[in-house]
């Protein structure tokens, strides 16, 4: 063992020196391996970066949420046109809803606008106004840095107040201050009451609850458009999720009945869940993660091919210096152990230029707001590939070079 | 005492279709602390006898006893660590690891030998001190003349103390003076109690030399003593 371990140092001290007498060379060896690597560890915090992004945007969501709706998030059951079809579910279905549901935590309807909002000279545009009433913020996890969510008085009011996602409140108040102040949306007066904490994830797009704006439902009939077209959300919370499943049995009842199904009717209006969310969500990510460790590898493999035929020269160019090792007595497997830990070295180096350009690349991607880390694993994940990739990549030349014949080595020029 | 015994070995290569006997039938004995040249013309056979008695290659038929052990068997494996331990080689070509300094040049076979660091800096050290080089150690090949690159190749040879000092025309690359000067080094190698086998076609450089053996065709034309031994730089005693 002792012995082993000697050699092992040794074949490294000489693959080191070989290294430095190459220096041009080797750069451009491992050009290769630090692409590949860099692709690899980038593309690997990426998708870990989404992967985090979805379930953080999901779980803002709230868990033990229902969403009736007339359409189904995901079902590939129900052609679109069927859903397309479906009566609009309407205020008076939310009312009677609340009036029979009583299970759920909390119930809260929800109609949506997409309008631009306007503080003096800034605005942002196509922000999801959430219409609703006051107790929506029961059916949520919504926290607030600065104000309150509006209030049963103003609620039942219809009154011109405004809740602002962190997003949209930073991009009109830069500088704080936005309790209130007034706000323009499509043209109307709208006073600030509450600015959110910032909670959701750049993936839910325009549902990310950093970028929409909570205002009582009224105002959606009131400005924007007809109580007569459009469908409510109802959006329902369970008190816990074991009651997830019985509050949505409730809720399918209750709405059959509303809706005055027969017993041989299908449901009109669908129960939406996270939970479909989520596995579409792990099917999509499951995809780029394929797709992606495909093209990284294909990198990778270019960079091995790469090595191996840079070692495949320096065996046939270092022919007599084998020979001369040979003759001073180096085994096979030490000319082996050589070649291989040279080439192994030279991915490692690689490998770890590689990291720091990932490293790099992932601080200049995080500026665009894209949630990528170089975390540890990374770190083990760019050294245990270009190791295996230097070893895999070595070994057919450095067992040519060990086969090698001294006599015909030395005679070599 | 004998420490090479070779016994009716051939060596037949494949050409073609056609066997080239680069040798034929050779037997010779060599003992301890003999200076020995082998001489022959081109294609006499002397460079693939040396490759057999530097344990570089095997021969095709006959025995070849090291010391004892019976060589012509030997896999890859075990001949290099013969090769490592028993023999040192000195190349008319010198064959030194351009890339690395004079000092790590004469480390190397200790290295392969598992010889501990600074035990192996010490009689590396030594062993170019032995050869008036202790000054070049970490000059490199380029960085060195004809000559003492040859005596890095001879310290090189002897850090191992090895059986034989096997060297193939030393002094071909060299010019009269210098080659002087290795010969000379030769002789104080033999002096000191090492076996010499010098393969040469200069007879010049074989006088120097107790004994010539001579090849033709791959059969020892004559193997016999020599009466005037030069001495190196011109002085003739004995």
């Amino acid at each position: 063992m002792k012995n082993f371990l000697f050699e092992v140092k040794e074949g490294l001290i000489i693959s080191l020196k070989a290294i430095r007498a190459n220096k041009a060379r080797s750069v451009l060896t491992t050009l290769g391996i630090i692409i590949g690597v860099a692709s690899v560890v980038l593309m690997s915090t990426a998708i870990k970066g989404i992967n985090q992004s979805f379930q953080k945007g999901v779980a803002s969501l709230g868990s033990d949420n229902l969403y009736i709706d007339k359409w189904a998030w995901f079902n590939n059951d129900i052609p679109w046109w069927e859903m397309r079809n479906r009566k609009d579910i309407t205020m008076e279905d939310y009312k009677k809803y609340k009036e029979l549901a009583k299970l759920p935590l909390a119930i809260a309807p929800r109609v949506n606008a997409f309008r631009t909002i306007k503080y003096e000279d800034k605005s942002v545009q196509s922000i999801a106004m959430t219409g609703t009433d006051h107790n929506y913020i029961n059916t949520t996890n919504l926290t607030f840095s600065e104000g309150r969510f509006f209030t049963e008085f103003e609620s039942k009011g219809g009154r011109a107040v405004v809740v602002l996602g962190s997003e949209i409140a930073k991009k009109l108040f830069p500088f704080g201050g936005a309790i209130g102040e007034f706000v323009k949306i499509g043209g109307y007066k709208f006073k600030v009451v509450g600015v959110l904490k910032e909670q959701g994830s750049w993936v839910m797009g325009s549902w990310n609850p950093d970028n929409q704006a909570y205002f009582p439902f009224q105002n959606v009939f009131k400005y924007f458009r007809s109580r007569h077209r459009g469908s409510v959300t109802i959006e329902v919370r369970a008190p816990n999720s074991q009651m997830v499943e019985a509050v949505k049995e409730e809720a399918i009842s209750i709405m059959r009945r509303i809706r005055g199904l027969k017993y041989n009717e299908k449901d009109d209006f669908a129960i939406n869940q996270q939970e479909g969310l989520l596995s579409n969500i792990n099917k999509t990510v499951g995809v780029i993660q394929i797709a992606g460790l495909l093209i990284t590898g294909l990198a990778l493999f270019v960079g091995a091919i790469g090595i191996m035929n840079i070692m495949f020269v320096s065996v046939k160019e270092r022919t007599k210096e084998i020979g001369i090792r040979k003759a001073i007595g180096a085994k096979r497997r030490t000319i082996l152990g050589q070649f291989i830990s040279e080439a192994a070295i030279i991915c490692l180096i690689g490998g770890l230029i590689g990291l720091g350009v990932a490293i790099i690349g992932s601080m200049i991607i995080a500026q665009f707001d894209f949630p990528v880390t170089v975390d540890a694993d990374a770190v083990i994940l760019a050294v245990s590939i270009s190791l295996i990739t230097g070893v895999l990549s070595g070994f057919a030349p450095a067992y040519t070079a060990s086969k090698l014949d001294p006599v015909d080595a030395l005679r070599y020029e | 005492m004998n420490i090479i015994n070779i016994e009716h070995i051939a060596k037949i290569y494949q050409v073609g279709t056609e066997e080239v006997h680069a040798l034929a039938d050779v037997s010779i004995r060599i003992d301890k602390n003999e200076y020995v040249a082998i001489m022959g013309p081109s294609g006499s056979g002397k460079s693939t006898l040396m490759n057999i008695l530097g344990c570089l290659d095997t021969p095709t038929k006959g025995l070849y006893d090291f010391k004892g052990q019976n060589v012509s068997q030997m896999n890859d494996n075990e001949l290099a660590s013969i090769r490592n331990r028993e023999i040192g080689f000195v190349f008319q070509t010198f064959n030194l690891l351009a890339r690395s300094d004079a000092l790590h040049n004469v480390e190397l076979p200790l290295i392969y030998a598992g010889v501990p660091t600074a035990e192996r800096r010490e009689r590396a050290q030594a062993a170019l001190e032995n050869v008036g080089l202790a000054d070049r150690m970490r000059h490199k090949p380029n960085e060195l003349s004809g000559g003492q690159r040859q005596r890095v190749a001879v310290a090189r040879a002897l850090v191992t103390n090895p059986a034989i000092i096997l060297a193939d025309e030393p002094t071909g690359n060299l010019d009269t003076k210098t080659g002087e000067d290795i010969m000379a080094l030769f002789q104080e190698i033999n002096s000191s109690g090492n076996t010499i086998i010098l393969v040469t076609h200069e007879e010049y450089i074989a006088e120097h030399a107790e004994r010539i053996i001579r090849l033709r065709d791959g059969l020892i034309e004559k193997d016999e003593v020599v009466k005037e031994r030069l001495v190196p730089n011109g002085n003739k005693h004995f």
